[in-house]
């Protein structure tokens, strides 16, 4: 892969620093600080409305922060070209909360569209890839013909991962990929993020409320609240920090219930 | 991180596979594999020299080997590392997995055919349900009518603002001209007979009988149809409606029911603004071009033009209302899901609602014709 900007492997892959986000008077983001390294898996938790989303959204650069510094693979996204800019985004793939599913088209022609258009594979070969990514993902074959109207809840997130991961992106960015599935496919989709992981050395973003997820798939555990990031650490430091929300989030029943299971797989 | 190029070594023995095997070269590998002939790949070996490597170089690896080959890359090439052998083993599975499309042939007559016999149904289908539909609106009027703690007028009053009031500027603009269009078609044809001052009755006639409620319509049928079936059709595909009736509330008594009534009383004011301003415009050209003053214009219409011309222009306001309301609101619960759905029954709904009070108002001219008014 051609980029320049590897060479300084010690850099995180991604440096958030001073991120402020405000809507009008509302302030959701302030002083916030969080790396993202090479290679890892982080998993970021946070009560409904602490803006784990629009941290995504912020990263990602759908949403212009009021203030701070975004370095993507050491650059500045807002600072970027648009065909520059382009070029970085293609090396991201986002899984959207909802899916975010082109409903006009089949599961195959979703997948498929970035293919075509920034691959520039023919159609037959980028649908024939895009049916492999929506199996790797854990979707029957008859899938690929439907629209995503006729899918479950389950299945649309299935389809958006197999979307995230067309263009095969370094960095992965995860919108609750878990909420919504069942038991048995969460914990698919928690192997199946590691295999990806180590196999094509991604590195991924996963926003998640799921438990479980954080004790067998993450790294490193990024705790948003009181509008920055409070901490950030190994899940047993960051379960070990001595703050009231923290710990009712981690040895609360869910919580404990979560650990053991870690502990005795 | 160097970049190699992906590349396929078939001069020798069996293919050997080099370099990053990554969707960047994915053209490159396709065409060399399509040079090898079916020479599999098999030995350890030969794949120890793949540098990067990514699901879509494994799914072109997987043509070499045998999806079911590397689904058991475990068996016979253990000493590539665990992470390799994983993607390898994760699109191996997968490719065993996904089955092939279903290659469709069928007759080149009978896609065509079908399409017209689909559709011919699809008509019949439509009247059917919208005959249904109209039925049911009835019914739900007929019993919340009785009922005044039911009318929801707060909700009426903000559609007539949506669909009369803002309507208001473009009917009356609109009016206007074609009023002055028909002032001049009429004066350059009557001049011939010397009968030019008949002109006056040209637009008069036609603004209260006609053109006045049909241009009210139409606009009404693009402007308001559309929004009608945009906001039902989000709220059908966000689940909106059905939440509706979970809660016990009947989406024809709450929504649809204001967007007619409402309607039904924006038409008419609609209408009447209207012919107002299409005789004004026929007034304005009078004047201007035939030296009718306005005194003469005034005098005209009071002398020679009757009450029942407006009486069977303002007659049909409140049902084409009705039927533009109706066709909305039912394309808006036809939507299903997918954005290009919301698209479809929007176009359907302002080319049905267009066509419905075209037809009807050729049906309602041959009947006053037939009854002398």
């Amino acid at each position: 892969m051609v980029n320049e900007q590897v060479d300084d492997g010690f850099r995180p892959l991604i440096r958030v620093r001073d991120l402020e986000n405000r809507f009008g008077s509302h302030v959701v983001h302030q002083e916030l600080d969080l790396d993202l390294e090479r290679g890892e898996i982080l998993g970021v938790v946070g009560g409904s409305g602490s803006g784990k989303s629009v941290l995504l959204r912020s990263i990602v650069g759908l949403l212009r922060p009021s203030a701070g510094r975004i370095e993507v693979f050491g650059e500045d996204l807002q600072q970027l070209s648009a065909s520059a800019r382009s070029r970085v985004e293609r090396r991201f793939g986002v899984l959207f909360q909802r899916g975010a599913l082109f409903t006009s088209l089949t599961l195959a022609e979703n997948v498929a569209l970035p293919l075509i258009e920034h691959a520039g594979l023919p159609r037959s070969e980028a649908e024939a890839l895009a049916r492999l990514k929506l199996a790797l993902a854990g979707l029957p074959g008859k899938a690929a013909t439907q629209y995503p109207a006729e899918l479950s809840g389950g299945m649309i997130k299935r389809a958006a991962l197999a979307r995230a991961l067309a263009l095969d992106p370094e960095v992965l960015f995860l919108d609750e990929p878990t909420a919504g599935l069942d038991p048995i496919g969460a914990a698919a989709f928690d192997r199946l993020l590691m295999t990806l992981r180590d196999a094509l050395s991604l590195s991924v973003f996963l926003i998640t409320h799921d438990l479980d997820t954080l004790y067998t798939a993450c790294d490193r555990v990024a705790v948003l609240a009181q509008r920055r990031v409070l901490v950030a650490g190994p899940l047993e430091s960051v379960a070990a920090t001595d703050e009231a929300w923290i710990h009712d989030y981690f040895h609360g029943p869910r919580g404990r219930a979560a650990e053991n299971a870690a502990r005795t797989a | 991180m160097s970049s190699i190029p992906g590349e396929l070594l078939i001069d020798q023995g069996p293919p050997r596979p080099r370099g990053d095997w990554t969707l960047e070269h994915h053209a490159a590998l396709r065409r060399r594999i399509g040079e090898t002939r079916g020479a599999a790949v098999g030995t350890p070996e030969s794949l120890a020299e793949i540098a990067a490597l990514d699901t879509a170089g494994a799914a072109l690896l997987a043509e070499l080997t045998g999806a079911e080959r590397l689904a058991g890359i475990d068996d016979w090439a253990p000493q590539l590392p665990a992470e390799r052998r994983a993607l390898l083993r994760a699109v191996g599975e997968a490719l065993l997995r996904c089955e092939p499309p279903a290659a469709q042939r069928s007759h080149p007559l009978r896609g065509p055919l079908a399409d017209i016999g689909r559709r011919m149904e699809d008509i019949g289908h439509q009247q059917k349900q919208l005959l249904g539909f109209i039925g049911r609106v009835l019914a739900t009027l007929a019993t919340s009518a009785w009922r005044p703690r039911r009318w929801r007028l707060t909700s009426v009053v903000a559609q007539i603002h949506q669909t009369g009031l803002d309507a208001l500027p473009i009917v009356a603009l609109l009016t206007f001209l074609v009023g002055a269009v028909v002032a001049f078609l009429g004066a350059t044809v009557l001049r011939d007979f010397g009968a030019t001052l008949y002109t006056v009755h040209l637009v008069a006639y036609a603004f209260l009988r006609e053109f006045g409620v049909i241009l009210a319509a139409i606009l009404l049928a693009g402007r308001t149809a559309s929004a009608f079936t945009a906001q039902l059709g989000a709220m059908k595909a966000n689940e909106e409606l059905d939440a509706l009736r979970t809660l016990g509330l009947d989406p024809v008594a709450l929504l649809v029911l204001p967007r007619v009534v409402a309607l039904t009383i924006s038409l008419p004011i609609l209408t009447f603004v209207g012919m107002l301003s299409g005789i004004l415009g026929g007034a304005m050209v009078c004047l201007v071009a035939l030296d009718i003053s306005a005194a003469q214009f005034l005098a005209i219409l009071e002398r020679d033009i009757a009450i029942q011309h407006f009486l069977v222009g303002m007659g049909k306001a409140p049902l084409f209302a009705f039927v533009v309301a109706v066709i909305g609101c039912l394309e808006g619960f036809k939507v299903s899901g997918s954005a290009q759905s919301v698209g479809e029954h929007t176009t359907s709904s302002v080319v049905q609602s267009i066509f419905m009070v075209i037809l009807l108002d050729a049906l309602t001219a041959l009947f006053c014709m037939e009854m002398g008014w």
